[in-house]
C-alpha cells in the first residue's frame, strides 16, 4: 500500500496536475461565485457549499497563467487545507489515477525541473513522469495560501 | 433559573457541583478498595472533599464543614502515607461521603444543613476514632450510618437493609443516573426512580436542582446551532420558491416549515443562553476581598440576574467584567475617610445592572466614587503620546474619558496588584470588541463613573441590514446601524460638502464623515444625483456609508470566511442569502479604521503613529489665506484649534491685541504684517484665528481664512524667505509661504 499513491487529476491551462485524493473532499461543476472586492486577485470569490462558505482560488491566476476565456466555466476541486475547505478553480477534471511508486516501477516523485516557473515550483511537491504525461503533484495547502500580503491602509492593527 | 437571591443561586451551583463531585468520589473510593495504595486516587478524593469543605465554610454550612474537615484530615494522612488504607478506614470514608450527601440533600430541601435526622456527630466521632487508630470501632455503628439519610423514608429503608458495603454502590447508581448518561441498570434504581416521581407529584415546585438539568456537550450544542442555521437558510429558500406557486398544499406546508423552523431556532438558541447571574454570583466575593484589601467600604448591588446571553459570550465577558469591577474599586470608590471628607456617605456604592435593549445585552457597572477627571486623562494621554496636542484640543469630554481604553494608558499613580499596570483597559476593550460588543465610559468628577458594555445576544444569528452595491449584496450588522438618510437633488447639494476631498454630511448640526461603499470596495466613487447614506457607529466613531440600494433587514447566520480573507479589514464574515448566494458581512469598525474616519483610533497604536502614518517626508499642512489672497501654510501639528472671534471681543493693551479665551488671555498676532504683507481690510465682524500652543501659553494667529488641510511632501525653496517666512513651497500647484511660526509667535511678546 505504501508505494501506491492516488491522485485526483485536473488540467489548468494545459498543465496536468494531481492532488492527493486524501486531501480532496469533492469535485464540483461550476458554482455561482460571490466576488470579494479588493481581495487578492487569485481569490475569485466565495461559493456556498451546502451552507459552508468556501473561498475559491483560481489556480490560473494563482500560478500566473493567462486568464480563462470568458465563456469557459471553471470546475471546483474542493480540498481540505489547514482545517478549512478551499475550492481550487481548474479548467477540467481528469480521472483519479493510482501511481505505483515502488522501487521496481521505476517511478518516483522528482523535484520539479529547474526551468519550471518558480511560482509553479512553489506549489508542487514534485513531478511524476508518467508514461504518457507529466503529472505535477500539487501541494493543496500551499496552493490555497494566497500569499499576497494585504496592505492595511492605515497600518494600524488595533 | 429565575432565582433572584444571590445565595440561592450560589447554593444551587454548589449543589450541582457537589453532586457531581460525590459521584466521582464514590467511584474513586470503590476503586481505592481495589488499589489501596493509589496516591492519585487519594489526592483526587482529598481535593473533592476539600472543595466541598471550602464552599460549605463560605456558605456557613457548619455541620457540613465540620464533617468534611475531619474527613479531610483522615484523607490527608492517607495521602501522605501516614496511615494505611484498611477496610475499616475505607468504610468510615464511605460513611462520611454518605453523610455528606445526606447533608447536601437537606441543603437542597431546606436551604440549610441542619436536618436533625442526619447524625453528623457520631460520624465525626467515628472518623476521629479512625484517625486516632482505634479503627475497630467501625462495626455496627458504621453500618447504621446510611440509614440516617433523611428525606425519603420508605424506599430508602430497603436500601439501608441491604448489606453495608453495597449501600454506597446503590447510592452511586441513583445519583449518577439523572446527571450522567449511565443507563439505568441496577434493579433498586427503579424503586429510587419511583421515589423521585412521587416526590415530584407531591411537590412539583421542589424538583431537585440536579434532576432538572441535563449536561450537554457544548460541541453538540454548537453543531445543533449550525444545523439550525442551515435549516433557516433552507427555509428561506423554500419560502422564496413557493411564493410563486399555486399549489395550496405546498404553500401551507412551507408556512408550517417556516413556523417550525423559527421556533426550533429560537429554542436551540435558548439552550445556549445562560443568565448573567452566573458571572455575578462570583462578584460579592471578589468585591468583598478587594474592599478589605484596599480598605474600602462598598455596598454591592446587582440587578438583572436573569438577563440571558449566549454562553460563549458569557465566557468571554467574565474577564472584562471582573476587571471593570476591580477598577471601580481601585480607581473609583475612595477610602471611607476621603469619602466623608468629600461629603459623601462612608460606604461606597457599586451597582451592576444588566438588561436587554434593542436586541443587545447591556451591562452597566456604576460607582459613586471620585469619577474620572478629563484634564488628568488628557495630560497623561499627551504625556504618553496616546494623542497629540491638537487632537486633544479637539476632543469632547466624553471622548477624553474613553481614552483610558487606549493601549499603554494608566493613570494610577502607583502600581497596585489590583490594577494600574496600564494593560488592563485596552485589553478589556479588545476582548469586548472581539465578541462584537462595545464599551463606553461616562464619568462626572466627584459623582462617579458608569461603564456601559453592550454585547450582542448571540454571535451565530444576527439581525442585519442588507444593502446592494453594484451587482452584489452586503450585510451590515444591525448593532452598528444608527439610521438611514436619503438625500436627493437639492438636499444633496446643500448638505454634502467636501473638505479637502473628504465628503462630509451636515446632519442635524453635526458633520458626519461619508465613506463611499464603492471606494471601500476599491472602485471609483460614482457621481450620483441621489445618495443613500447608512449612518453607522463603530466604537466611538459615527460615519455614513453611501450605498446604491437598501434592501431590507434580515436575520442572517454569520459564517466564518477563509484565512485568505481574514486579514481584510472590510469584511467580518459572510452569510447565505435567501437565494442561496453568498453575501459578505461588512466590518464597520474595520471600515472605519481603514478609511481613516476614526483617526485618533487608528493612531492609538503608538505615540509615534502620527509619523508612521504620514510618512517621514510628508507633513500635514494647514493652508490658509492671508493678506488679501496670498497663501501661507503651517504644520497642522502646531495647530491646537481653529477659532472664530467676533471683532468686538478683541481688547487692546497698548499695541497688543488679545481676547479672553478659556478662562485666560489669548494674545493675538496678525499674520499678514508679521510676514510682511499688507493687512486685509475686512468688512465682516469675525476674525479667524489659529490657536497655537507653545510650552505653556497659547497664541492666536489672526488669518483671513482657512483654505484647506493637505498632506504634502514638503520641498521647500529659499524663494521668498524673509522675516516670519521660512521659504515657499508649491502646494496644490500654487506657491505658498511657509510660516516661520517661532518668529511669528515671538512678535506676540510671549516668546516661543
Amino acid at each position: 500500500m505504501g508505494t501506491q499513491s492516488q491522485y485526483c487529476t485536473f488540467w489548468v491551462d494545459g498543465l496536468f496536475f494531481g492532488v492527493a485524493v486524501s486531501s480532496v473532499q469533492e469535485v464540483l461543476r461550476y458554482q455561482q461565485l460571490t466576488a470579494v472586492p479588493s481581495a487578492p486577485e487569485a481569490i475569485r470569490g466565495l461559493i456556498n457549499l451546502r451552507g459552508q462558505i468556501v473561498t475559491a482560488v483560481d489556480l490560473r491566476c494563482r500560478l500566473g497563467l493567462p486568464a480563462r476565456a470568458d465563456d469557459a466555466l471553471p470546475m471546483n476541486v474542493i480540498v481540505r487545507s489547514r482545517g478549512e475547505v478551499v475550492s481550487l478553480l481548474v479548467d477540467d477534471i481528469g480521472d483519479v489515477i493510482t501511481v505505483d511508486t515502488s522501487p521496481s516501477s521505476g517511478l518516483e516523485l522528482e523535484p520539479a525541473p529547474a526551468n519550471v516557473p518558480s511560482v509553479i515550483q512553489d506549489v508542487v511537491n514534485g513531478v511524476l513522469a508518467l508514461p504518457d504525461s507529466i503529472l505535477l503533484v500539487l501541494d493543496a495547502d500551499r496552493a490555497a495560501d494566497v500569499s499576497a500580503v494585504l496592505e492595511t491602509t492605515t497600518g494600524g492593527t488595533p | 433559573m429565575g432565582a433572584v437571591d444571590d445565595d440561592a443561586e450560589i447554593i444551587a451551583e454548589f449543589l450541582v457541583e457537589s453532586h457531581e463531585n460525590l459521584d466521582q468520589l464514590d467511584r474513586d473510593l470503590v476503586e481505592l478498595e481495589q488499589h489501596p495504595g493509589s496516591r492519585e486516587l487519594l489526592s483526587s478524593i482529598f481535593r473533592t472533599i476539600h472543595t466541598i469543605k471550602g464552599t460549605s465554610g463560605f456558605l456557613a454550612f457548619n455541620r457540613l464543614e465540620a464533617l468534611t474537615h475531619v474527613g479531610e484530615n483522615l484523607l490527608s494522612r492517607l495521602r501522605d502515607g501516614e496511615m494505611e488504607m484498611t477496610p475499616p478506614v475505607a468504610q468510615s470514608l464511605l460513611t462520611m461521603v454518605d453523610t455528606v450527601r445526606a447533608l447536601l440533600e437537606s441543603v437542597e430541601e431546606t436551604g440549610r444543613d441542619e436536618a436533625p435526622a442526619v447524625d453528623v456527630e457520631s460520624v465525626v466521632a467515628q472518623l476521629k476514632d479512625v484517625l486516632e487508630g482505634s479503627a475497630d470501632a467501625g462495626g455496627a455503628s458504621v453500618t447504621g450510618e446510611p440509614e440516617t439519610t433523611p428525606p425519603s423514608p420508605s424506599p430508602e429503608a430497603e436500601v439501608a437493609a441491604a448489606p453495608v458495603v453495597e449501600a454506597p454502590v446503590v447510592e452511586l447508581a441513583e445519583t449518577s443516573a439523572p446527571v450522567a448518561e449511565t443507563p439505568p441498570t441496577a434493579p433498586p434504581l427503579d424503586k429510587l426512580d419511583d421515589r423521585d416521581h412521587e416526590q415530584h407529584d407531591d411537590e412539583p415546585m421542589k424538583r431537585g436542582v440536579v434532576d432538572s438539568s441535563v449536561r450537554v456537550d457544548v460541541d453538540l450544542l454548537d453543531s445543533l446551532v449550525q444545523l439550525v442555521g442551515e435549516l433557516v437558510l433552507t427555509r428561506n429558500q423554500v419560502l422564496q420558491r413557493t411564493e410563486s406557486q399555486d399549489d395550496v398544499e405546498l404553500v401551507r406546508a412551507a408556512q408550517r416549515l417556516d413556523l417550525v423552523a423559527s421556533e426550533l431556532q429560537e429554542g436551540i438558541m435558548k439552550t445556549r443562553m445562560q443568565p448573567i447571574g452566573q458571572v455575578w454570583s462570583k462578584m460579592p466575593r471578589i468585591v468583598r476581598d478587594l474592599a478589605v484589601q484596599l480598605g474600602r467600604d462598598v455596598d454591592l448591588q446587582m440587578e438583572g440576574h436573569d438577563t440571558e446571553l449566549d454562553r460563549s459570550l458569557l465566557e468571554a465577558l467574565k474577564g472584562p467584567l471582573t476587571h471593570l469591577v476591580r477598577n471601580a474599586l481601585d480607581h473609583g470608590i475612595e477610602p471611607p475617610d476621603v469619602r466623608v471628607a468629600a461629603g459623601k456617605a462612608a460606604q461606597g456604592r457599586l451597582l451592576l445592572r444588566s438588561f436587554h435593549e434593542s436586541g443587545q445585552v447591556v451591562v452597566e457597572i456604576s460607582d459613586d466614587g471620585k469619577g474620572i477627571d478629563p484634564d488628568t486623562i488628557l495630560r497623561v494621554a499627551i504625556e504618553r503620546g496616546v494623542v497629540t496636542r491638537d487632537q486633544a484640543a479637539r476632543m469632547e469630554p466624553r471622548e477624553v474619558v474613553n481614552l483610558i481604553f487606549q493601549p499603554g494608558f494608566s493613570t494610577a499613580t502607583e502600581v497596585t496588584n489590583v490594577s494600574g499596570r496600564g494593560v488592563g483597559m485596552d485589553v478589556v476593550r479588545t476582548n469586548i470588541e472581539r465578541i462584537g460588543g462595545t464599551v463606553d465610559m461616562q464619568s462626572q468628577v466627584g459623582q462617579g463613573t458608569t461603564c456601559r458594555v453592550r454585547i450582542p445576544l448571540t454571535l451565530a444569528i444576527i439581525p442585519a441590514l442588507v444593502i446592494g452595491e453594484g451587482e452584489e449584496t452586503y450585510a451590515i450588522p444591525q448593532a452598528n446601524l444608527v439610521e438611514l438618510v436619503r438625500l436627493e437633488a437639492e438636499d444633496l447639494a446643500r448638505s454634502v460638502e467636501e473638505v479637502a476631498g473628504a465628503p462630509l454630511l451636515r446632519l442635524r448640526g453635526h458633520l458626519l464623515p461619508l465613506v463611499s461603499m464603492a471606494e471601500v470596495l476599491g472602485r471609483e466613487r460614482p457621481e450620483a444625483e441621489a445618495l443613500t447614506v447608512v449612518v453607522v457607529q463603530a466604537d466611538d466613531v459615527r460615519f455614513g456609508i453611501c450605498v446604491d440600494e437598501v434592501h431590507d433587514t434580515q436575520e442572517i447566520v454569520v459564517k466564518p470566511i477563509g484565512r485568505q480573507l481574514k486579514a481584510m479589514p472590510t469584511y467580518a464574515g459572510a452569510t447565505i442569502m435567501g437565494d442561496g448566494r453568498v453575501a459578505l458581512i461588512l466590518d464597520v469598525p474595520g471600515i472605519a479604521h481603514s478609511r481613516a474616519v476614526a483617526q485618533h483610533v487608528a493612531q492609538r497604536t503608538s505615540g509615534d503613529a502620527t509619523q508612521a502614518v504620514t510618512g517621514e517626508d510628508s507633513t500635514q499642512l494647514l493652508v490658509l489665506e492671508v493678506g488679501g489672497g496670498r497663501r501661507a501654510a503651517l504644520p497642522l501639528r502646531e495647530v491646537s484649534r481653529l477659532e472664530e472671534f467676533s471683532v468686538d471681543r478683541i481688547e487692546r493693551s497698548g499695541s497688543a491685541e488679545a481676547v479672553q479665551y478659556r478662562d485666560g488671555i489669548l494674545p493675538l498676532v496678525r499674520l499678514a504684517p508679521a510676514i510682511g504683507l499688507a493687512e486685509t481690510v475686512r468688512e465682516d465682524d469675525q476674525v479667524s484665528v489659529v490657536v497655537h500652543e507653545t510650552d505653556s501659553t497659547l497664541v492666536g494667529i489672526v488669518i483671513d481664512r482657512v483654505l484647506d488641510v493637505v498632506e504634502a511632501a514638503l520641498v521647500c525653496s529659499e524663494v521668498g524667505r524673509r522675516t516670519g517666512v521660512l521659504g515657499s513651497a508649491v502646494i496644490q500647484e500654487r506657491v505658498t509661504d511657509l510660516v516661520d511660526l517661532d518668529a511669528v509667535v515671538a512678535l506676540s511678546g510671549v516668546g516661543a
